[in-house]
């Protein structure tokens, strides 16, 4: 396993004349968690659908751990290789129990890899974490905002991944779900899991993250802690002054 | 919704059409007797039951809506027509119709073998695959989804209805296949043959529905669920969407193929009009006014729109199209999930533009 656990590289995505992402490069190191930050239409998102696979750049790659790249591999391949994302809308399925939930993320493929033992367990576990265990056989569509986004995160965290990435976990929350995302976050870290989050609440991101990239039409603008962020004049000019 | 661990509808109706399947047998000769205009009906309504559970398989529980069902609901049924044909001309020497309307001396060279029942089955099942599945995986694989790829079913049924009205495709053209004479060895048209069908039919209806109980329940049907429910989401979870949508739409697609073999018997004839994009609109109806995503409402949606038709398309035909189009209307604005919505129908709430907003978009896949 290298250090490195993803490397952008030379990224350029476009959507007609539209450069979502230019010429981006960026490193992101296992045992980290990273935080993207950038005004609306930056390319944070953008940068997660092709790290995910779901948008193809007109040039660049992006190698995980040194060896795959992803911007030549199926969005089903990508997450079997230990890459997970939560999405910025919830994205659950509401016709399915919370247990299902779970089940389908620490699992892939039609025959269960897993035996019934192995599942329950790592289902209690997950569901733990994200302290959703008192409503394992609640529908998803019946869950509030917030236990939906707690329970994409267990369904993305099931599968013990190399690489997690979270599309503003915090959107819509309360300051006491905030709260309680951040300590699920940081429970999270391991040395040999990369964490990329995208999100606009600064003290979140101030709680949460090791290193701070801010995009600023689809290029680094600025990287480094958050301190060093919040005393950039070029960051708070695009971005924190507003 | 319904809680997908809640059996008892299910096993409740599977019940009642075995205990019909068994009765109408057992009750021939006696004074309660079912007579043969309604227990060809039954058979009919039977074999309109598995078609519908054809279609809520794959739009119900995968999202996706086919307006070309009738396609391989015609597979089935021209198969069956084909072995019926060949099968009484072996036993009694009856040349069918359409070679002789053709001034064809024999039957075409493809139409050898199918005098053989198992053979012609296969045919049948293998033509199926065939065609669902080159279908299903171009459109999937394109990612044609939603109503482009119901456009394009509607599209494919229409172009074979086109081709099944040529009358040198040795299909019997415009006027079709009749005049089946033997089944199975046995004199077809007697009230014991009669009552046998709609038996047989509803003993395969009775397995369809068990059948696919069982695989929504599985694992694989919560993965179906998860597919309709958000397919990128699924995918970004490891699981490749394109080949459990292949899977469920060639498995749809035989169902549908078996309905059109029970069918062909008992209305005794199979012309191009069953490809005609109509009836594959209205297999969509009957699910819909039934309720997408349960198998029951399914059923009942096939029975109840199919039993009113019966009964109208003689009292009084005119009317028909306009209550099945009132029908859809009071569906999509008041009962999104058809009459499932019923079950749990709260009359308390007043009616109104939120509520319609509300649940017309919870109706949307």
């Amino acid at each position: 396993m290298s250090l490195t656990a993803l490397l952008v590289d030379g990224l350029t995505v476009r959507f007609g004349s539209f450069r979502a992402i230019d010429d981006l490069s960026l490193a992101i190191d296992y045992g980290e968690v990273r935080a993207v930050i950038g005004p609306n239409g930056a390319g944070k998102t953008t940068l997660l659908d092709v790290i995910s696979g779901i948008t193809r750049p007109k040039q660049g790659r992006v190698l995980f751990d040194g060896a795959l790249d992803l911007t030549q591999t199926s969005e089903a391949a990508i997450a079997r290789a230990g890459l997970r994302r939560k999405f910025q809308k919830p994205s659950v399925f509401e016709g399915l129990t919370v247990r299902q939930h779970i089940a389908i993320g620490a699992d892939f493929g039609f025959r269960s890899r897993l035996d019934t033992p192995a599942l329950d367990d790592r289902i209690c576990e997950v569901l733990e974490t994200v302290g959703l265990t008192e409503h394992v056989t609640r529908l998803a569509g019946e869950l509030s905002h917030g236990q939906k986004q707690w329970l994409e995160i267990g369904m993305v965290i099931a599968s013990d991944p190399s690489v997690l990435m979270l599309d503003e976990p915090v959107a819509g929350l309360t300051d006491e779900e905030t709260e309680r995302t951040a300590k699920l976050v940081r429970a999270l870290v391991r040395h040999d899991r990369a964490i990329i989050v995208v999100e606009h609440d600064m003290d979140f991101v101030e709680r949460i993250a090791d290193r701070v990239t801010v995009l600023h039409e689809g290029r680094t603008l600025f990287e480094g802690s958050m301190d060093k962020v919040r005393a950039d004049a070029a960051v708070v000019d695009v971005y924190l002054g507003r | 919704m319904m809680r997908l661990g809640r059996n008892g509808p299910i096993v409740l109706l599977t019940g009642l059409i075995l205990l019909v399947a068994v009765a109408m047998p057992a009750l021939s000769g006696t004074s309660l007797e079912v007579s043969r205009y309604l227990a060809n009906a039954i058979g009919q309504l039977a074999a309109f039951a598995v078609l519908a559970i054809s279609l809520d398989l794959i739009w119900g529980y995968l999202g996706i809506l086919s307006l070309g069902h009738g396609l391989f609901f015609a597979i089935g049924g021209y198969v069956f027509a084909m072995y019926l044909l060949k099968h009484s001309f072996v036993v009694t020497g009856t040349v069918p119709d359409f070679l002789q309307f053709m001034g064809w001396k024999d039957f075409p060279f493809y139409w050898a073998g199918f005098d053989f029942f198992p053979y012609a089955f296969t045919v049948a099942v293998l033509v199926t695959l065939l065609v669902s599945g080159i279908f299903g995986y171009v459109s999937f694989r394109s990612r044609v989804g939603g109503v482009y790829f119901a456009i394009i079913t509607q599209a494919l049924v229409y172009v074979a209805m086109l081709l099944m009205f040529r009358n040198d495709t040795g299909f019997g053209g415009n006027n079709g296949m009749t005049g089946f004479s033997v089944l199975f060895g046995w004199q077809m048209g007697t009230s014991g043959m009669i009552t046998a069908l709609a038996a047989g039919s509803l003993a395969v209806l009775a397995l369809v529905l068990m059948l696919c109980r069982w695989l929504v329940g599985s694992r694989f049907g919560a993965l179906m669920l998860a597919t309709r429910d958000d397919e990128i989401r699924l995918q970004t979870l490891g699981y490749e969407t394109l080949r459990l949508k292949l899977i469920v739409w060639c498995l749809s697609a035989v169902i549908a193929m078996v309905a059109g073999m029970l069918y062909v018997p008992q209305v005794g004839i199979i012309n191009p009009r069953v490809l005609s994009p109509e009836l594959s609109l209205e297999i969509a109806v009957w699910v819909a006014i039934g309720g997408r995503g349960h198998l029951v409402g399914a059923v009942i949606g096939a029975l109840l729109v199919n039993a009113v038709k019966f009964w109208l398309s003689s009292a009084a035909p005119d009317i028909w199209p306009f209550i099945l189009s009132g029908l859809i209307v009071l569906v999509v604005l008041v009962f999104p999930n058809g009459l499932m919505d019923l079950a749990k129908f709260r009359l308390t709430r007043p009616m109104g533009p939120k509520r319609m907003a509300e649940e017309i978009g919870e109706a949307r896949p």
